[in-house]
């Protein structure tokens, strides 16, 4: 798929994020040498001082726009990319930093820092899809490695990557987990959530909570209906869904849904003083 | 990119490679003489400590940890720490101990990322491990292997290495079983050899002699090396504690700067992480470990920032050793969680990320609704030193040329493993993008 020749390249871009899904390729402690003779990593600042300028046959895009320059540098990744992928929940949804989204214009800016005006970026945390032609998705906070790999080995075979998508509900059953919420009650966002993880949480006695996004035929009133009737407020139901895929439609809906009406205070202020409750 | 005569010349990197997050630094010469450094931040701000405000106490430790990939389970347990002392909440000892273990995973996890991948690199002239790989695969596979080790405990503990979700205020969800903790004691004893090697290796590297005058700062903990508890301390005689310490640190917010810049008690910069941790706790390193570091001819404090590679490879050491005994001496806990009941309160919390000192401090009210968040990452508060470092090696490295000084510049920046990720997200961000 590239040049006759020469090794395909791969760059790695960083966007508003934690670097965790990056450092998921990193991860790949077994593959990395040997996918490092397979592709020319001709981009990825957090591993190489090397710079090879584009175009590039695979980009793999980390984090969410989030500034004026950032929408402005997406632009120049596709333009210079052959195969956009974008990994992780920042990147496919807006992330955690999406929450502003939900925040009155400027409301975040003015809480955390004394001067406001010093700072650039936007009101908004926006998905790289809604910036630019995205050629694969790859959810998750984090990505798994495994699925990582299957998807850089299929592009540059030049071939669809084969990642299965289902429920974390579905992969719990694969599992023989007991279910929590029929066992329990423990709310758990399963039934809606794309799988990927293993259904991890569900076996450590914990419910999922929504690391890899809506899956795609997530009906999620019904499911909100029925931790509802498990006894949790509306609030625990909108912060269920308000996490770090927010801004994905059916979770923005869900918690909008049962969100507060009246948003939270932020002030500058700072408690002072020793821990515990006020003296 | 380098430009101006021998005698006028700036330093410039734009996207400062093998850091984690985005930066980039700026060293100014005129006549023969450093007139400008700074470390630039172009990461944007993600407002954690906003959008936490209004969420449940109970999720601070999964919220936080988005800050950083390379560090979670640092945020987990400050967070923890902090809504635990906001409750007034001890965990058993048990729990305490299973914590320490999934913190020493990520310490192996970071330290050898950093050591192998990031580190050594430029003291062997190459652009990356992969080149370094070519020339002596032996060592990059080393690197990989004990990172694999450390993944392996935060899998096994956590539930997954990046981002893991078995931890909870007041514990865990599940105690692992003790067959499956039972299984880390073969990758951690080859993971303890690996660390050795690595002490022998880079110890044979050329260090540029320079050194400074630290202040350093870092937790101490009742005999034990500190990891995830303990009291401030400094080399010049404060001894704290961390709500005490969240009092003395304030942070400016200037213009000129791309950070919020913190500084304690209003007087000089500090500096935390490996250097500061072994200078104030070296005497507590298990013998294996403080024996290691005598080889590598380090003495009781280390001040030639280069040398903290050195330092790094002694806590792998220690971190192996240490999860070796938690895992020798794991008996399941009877509970893996203590009941956390919210009170109207503050609470900090203060541990020690693999870069250094990080505390949070949170105010919650009766429901457990999260009214106030601060969060105060080894980064930022490290920067105003880094920068003096900056200064300091670009004035004894003059004679280099420009390709060799602006190297020797990212190197003095490296030194330090800043995670630009982590302190970005309280930062004033002016983009300097070429």
């Amino acid at each position: 798929m590239s040049v006759a020749g020469s090794p395909p390249t791969l760059a790695v871009w960083k966007f508003a994020s934690c670097d965790g899904c990056q450092l998921s390729l990193l991860d790949c402690e077994e593959e990395l040498l040997s996918l490092a003779g397979a592709v020319r990593i001709a981009h990825f600042t957090e591993m190489s001082r090397a710079h090879v300028s584009g175009p590039y046959d695979v980009s793999l895009v980390e984090g969410s726009i989030t500034t004026a320059d950032d929408a402005a540098r997406i632009l120049e990744v596709r333009a210079s990319s052959r195969w956009l992928v974008t990994i992780g929940a920042c990147a496919t949804a807006g992330g955690i930093q999406a929450l502003r989204n939900f925040a009155a214009s400027g409301e975040y800016v003015r809480a955390v820092y004394a001067h406001p005006e010093y700072v650039r970026s936007l009101d908004t945390s926006t998905a790289i899809s809604d910036h630019v032609e995205v050629d694969y998705e790859l959810h998750g906070c984090p990505i798994d490695r495994h699925q990582l790999l299957e998807v850089l080995t299929a592009f540059l075979a030049g071939r669809r990557p084969v990642v299965r998508g289902y429920t974390v509900c579905q992969e719990c059953k694969g599992r023989g987990t007991v279910c929590l919420m029929v066992a329990r009650g423990t709310p758990c966002l399963g039934p809606v959530t794309r799988s990927g993880c293993g259904a991890l949480c569900p076996s450590i006695d914990r419910g999922c909570f929504g690391c890899f996004g809506p899956a795609a035929t997530a009906n999620t009133a019904s499911l909100a209906a029925q931790i509802r009737a498990g006894g949790a407020s509306e609030i625990e139901v909108s912060r269920l869904f308000r996490t770090f895929n927010a801004e994905a439609p059916a979770f923005r809906r869900e918690s909008v849904a049962h969100g507060p009406s009246v948003p939270v205070t932020l002030t500058r202020s700072r408690p002072t003083g020793a821990d515990g409750p006020p003296r | 990119m380098t430009h101006g005569s021998r005698s006028a010349r700036t330093i410039g990197v734009e996207g400062l490679a093998r850091v984690e997050g985005e930066g980039s630094l700026r060293v100014d010469v005129a006549d023969g003489k450093v007139t400008g450094v700074s470390l630039e931040i172009f990461e944007p701000p993600r407002y954690f400590e906003a959008l936490l405000v209004g969420r449940h106490f109970t999720e601070a430790p999964d919220i936080t940890a988005r800050i950083c990939g390379i560090c979670p389970v640092a945020y987990q347990m400050s967070a923890c720490a902090a809504m635990e002392a906001a409750c007034g909440v001890e965990v058993d000892e048990g729990i305490a101990a299973l914590r320490r273990l999934l913190y020493c995973g990520e310490w192996i996890q970071s330290h050898a990322l950093h050591v192998y991948l990031l580190h050594a690199p430029d003291f062997l002239g190459c652009a990356d491990a992969v080149e370094l790989a070519e020339r002596d695969r032996r060592s990059v596979e080393r690197g990989l292997m004990l990172k694999r080790a450390g993944n392996l405990v935060m899998e096994t503990v956590g539930g997954r290495a990046v981002h893991p979700v078995n931890v909870r205020v007041g514990g865990f969800y599940r105690a692992p079983d003790a067959a499956a903790v039972a299984g880390l004691a073969e990758p951690l004893r080859r993971a303890r050899e690996a660390a050795l090697a690595t002490v022998e290796w880079v110890s044979g590297f050329e260090f540029p002699d320079v050194s400074a005058d630290y202040r350093f700062v870092a937790l101490r903990d009742r005999g034990r090396y500190p990891v995830e508890r303990g009291r401030p301390g400094s080399s010049d005689g404060l001894d704290v504690t961390p709500s005490e310490l969240a009092d003395l640190v304030v942070e400016e917010h200037v213009e000129r700067s791309t950070a919020l810049h913190a500084r304690l008690d209003g007087r000089d910069p500090y500096l935390t992480g490996p250097l500061a941790r072994y200078a104030l706790n070296a005497r507590e390193l298990p013998p294996l470990a403080s024996e290691a570091a005598s080889r590598a001819g380090l003495g009781s404090v280390c001040t030639n920032p280069f040398r903290s590679i050195v330092v790094r490879a002694v806590e792998l050491v220690f971190a192996c050793d240490e999860a070796l005994s938690l895992v020798e001496g794991y008996r399941r806990p009877d509970r893996p969680a203590v009941p956390v009941t919210p009170r109207a309160g503050s609470g900090t919390g203060a541990t020690e990320a693999p870069r250094g000192l990080l505390f949070h401090r949170y105010e919650i009210d009766d429901e457990g609704t999260i009214l106030h968040a601060r969060i105060v990452p080894p980064t930022s508060q490290n920067q105003l030193t880094i920068e003096a470092d900056l200064r300091r090696v670009a004035e004894a490295s003059l004679a280099l040329d420009d390709h060799e000084l602006q190297w020797r510049c990212e190197q003095a920046v490296r030194n330090h493993d800043p995670c630009i990720s982590c302190a970005a997200h309280f930062l004033d961000v002016t983009v300097r993008r070429a």
